[in-house]
């Protein structure tokens, strides 16, 4: 194992490009609903960027909840051995 | 070939051999014996074979047909990728408990009666025990013997609850069963249990990441399958479990989130995939049936997948703890890989196994008009992204250099994992060939435009929500801590409130001596009015109240033990 190899991750900038190159993805994904009706069963799933806002706001939301929860549930590595 | 040899034999009798052989010929020996079994599947005709009569009841060994077919299959598959995935492993003990716990759980897939399904049920509980044991440390054998206990009780409630229907309808055959009578309900518990239903489910998260780096993959793909099976089998369309269904899929990803051991992320995200599962079954509909089947086929594939990858780290780097890993792509290209195609099928990515399986259950809930639950369902979808698809992957083989430098996986676990991830890519690209395995036609097309839009759509802004929170420092960072989950009544509370209790009756005993020698002689009063004919312990009891009060004593006796350590 060669050690000082470069790695194209290691550099922050390119953590960077990969982020906006995301949000590109991301919005390029939601355009398309400006033209492409989606079939669905309920009404409200045909709305525009609905799986994407979904998407989104669900995560925020799952982390927030799980960061509070972890004021009632963690506890130290040897809790049970005490 | 004889319809009426039961198939699993091959494998649980074919392991005694294995104790024998050394090195390559081991391998190629114990590779073959899942290999027999498939092509022996292959050949069976559909029907009822290897009928015993005992006790006036016919027990069918062997039931074939499409659903337990597609079991036997997947286990079989499973148990082959095994075999190769452990082939560097020395102990034997794993190797035969592999074979034994495989078998057993293929044994159970065709039992066409209830009590050959408690025997087969019990030896998988046993079987299994060996392979968290074998990590051969203190914490292993305490979360084995937990896991062993909890695995016979749903034994035992299946033994009762298989009595009582026995009782009731005067038929052991493992058919649809229902809630309608006590027997139903005692047996659906002890599904639930291998189910790992909410609040019967905290034995997975202990005892999993407890076992051996090859052990958990075995593990991770039988028992809480074949509890699918069986609860596909007995309770389609039950209602009841699209509800239980729907919180098993949601409340795990919290725990998942907040997780630091990986293998544990994996113990709960199993949970959540296992929720989409009881969902389909509790719904019923063909579409939904076939859907949790072919989910559960996928979802073997994938988390074994993905255990395996963890697996291959806790070798390596010697940890799977979050907090400690960080940058180990770069000393392991190729197993980073593997994790990733895990990732992107249990995330349900489009040509990725789950993308065609999941979609199968969301769209029965929806079609059955089921707002809430796919509400919840599709809830689950990104968060299974977020801490299964990007957390596991993230703070494995990404996130911060940990400094850690070690060797790739060896080859055998390299092997296993690249047929795994074609197997995984396979599915997603050409859903056809499982959908033709399945209980019941397909007319469900997985790649529509709405479909495949819809899906990315939800999982790129999954992964933006994950990474602005990550980038703005408000993701909680990966701790080294353990959360407490439903294990905590009876890893903490209990036995803390046994302690107080011994120390009450120790102070009573001090202050009244006398008092209690009153009572002995009461005590033995009443022992003599019962012992006199008809008695309350002379008189003859019926079997069923027996057995009813076998289980309350075996019960009592679990927790004795537990208490008293």
């Amino acid at each position: 194992m060669s050690e000082p190899k470069d790695y194209w991750l290691d550099h922050s900038e390119n953590v960077t490009k990969l982020f906006k190159g995301l949000w590109a993805v991301g919005l390029a994904l939601l355009s398309i609903d400006l033209f492409l009706h989606r079939h669905e069963e309920f009404g409200f799933a045909t709305w525009f960027g609905f799986y994407g806002i979904f998407g989104f706001f669900a995560c925020v939301v799952l982390v927030l909840v799980a960061k509070k929860l972890r004021v009632v549930l963690m506890r130290p590595e040897d809790y049970y051995e005490r | 070939m004889n319809a009426d040899f039961p198939v699993a034999l091959i494998l649980i009798l074919g392991a005694a051999l294995v104790p024998l052989l050394r090195g390559g010929l081991r391998t190629v020996y114990m590779a073959l014996l899942p290999l027999a079994s498939f092509v022996w599947l292959l050949a069976l005709p559909q029907g009822e074979f290897a009928q015993l009569q005992l006790f006036g009841q016919s027990l069918v060994l062997m039931r074939v047909d499409r659903l337990s077919l597609i079991f036997g299959y997947i286990f079989l598959i499973a148990s082959l990728l095994n075999v190769i995935y452990a082939q560097h492993v020395e102990d034997t003990v794993q190797h035969v408990a592999s074979l034994v716990y495989a078998g057993s759980a293929i044994g159970a897939v065709f039992a066409g009666d209830l009590m050959t399904l408690f025997v087969y049920w019990e030896l998988t509980a046993i079987s299994s025990v060996l392979l968290i044991w074998a990590r051969r440390r203190e914490s292993a054998f305490r979360a084995g013997m937990r896991y062993l206990l909890v695995q016979l009780l749903s034994g035992m409630f299946l033994l009762v609850g298989g009595l009582l229907h026995w009782y009731a309808t005067g038929s052991l055959e493992f058919g649809q069963i229902g809630l309608s009578g006590a027997g139903g309900v005692l047996i659906l518990i002890a599904f639930g249990i291998k189910c790992a239903f909410p609040f019967l489910h905290n034995w997975l998260q202990d005892a999993y990441p407890e076992a051996t780096p090859t052990g958990a993959v075995v593990l991770s793909a039988f028992t809480t399958k074949l509890g699918i099976y069986a609860l596909a089998r007995a309770y389609p369309g039950t209602e009841m479990l699209i509800w239980v269904g729907t919180v098993m899929a949601a409340f795990p990803i919290f725990f998942a989130v907040i997780e630091n051991d990986l293998r544990r992320v994996l113990a709960y995200s199993m949970n959540n995939q296992i929720g989409f599962m009881v969902v389909g079954i509790g719904i019923g509909s063909e579409l939904a049936i076939n859907g949790a089947v072919a989910h559960a086929f996928a979802d073997i594939l994938f988390k074994a997948l993905l255990f395996m990858s963890m697996g291959a780290v806790l070798l390596r780097a010697g940890t799977v703890k979050g907090s400690e890993l960080g940058g180990l792509y770069k000393s392991m290209p190729w197993t980073t890989g593997f994790c990733l195609v895990g990732a992107a099928s249990i995330s349900a990515f489009p040509l990725f196994s789950g993308f065609v399986t999941k979609s199968m259950i969301m769209s029965a809930a929806a079609g059955e008009g089921l707002q809430l639950t796919w509400l919840v369902l599709l809830f689950a979808s990104a968060g299974v992204f977020h801490h299964a698809g990007i957390k596991i992957p993230y703070f494995a083989f990404f996130s911060h250099d940990s400094g850690i430098r070690c060797e790739e996986a060896p080859r055998n676990m390299l092997l296993a994992m690249a047929i795994t991830a074609a197997l995984c890519i396979g599915i997603g690209v050409f859903p056809r060939t499982l959908y033709s395995l399945l209980p019941y036609a397909v007319a469900y097309e997985p790649y529509t435009a709405s479909h495949v839009l819809a899906q990315l759509q939800l999982l790129i802004f999954s992964a933006l929500a994950f990474s602005v929170l990550m980038r703005t420092g408000i993701y909680p960072p990966e701790l080294r801590s353990i959360n407490i989950d439903s294990d905590w009544f009876y890893r903490k509370a209990g036995p803390l409130a046994a302690r107080s209790i011994a120390t009450a009756w120790k102070h009573l005993l001090a202050g009244g001596s006398e008092v209690l020698s009153a009572q002995a002689a009461e005590f033995g009063d009443s022992f003599a009015r019962h012992r006199q004919p008809d008695g309350l312990l002379v008189r003859s009891w019926p079997t069923r109240s027996m057995a009813m009060w076998v289980m309350v004593m075996l019960l009592a006796y679990l927790l004795v033990y537990y208490l008293g350590k």
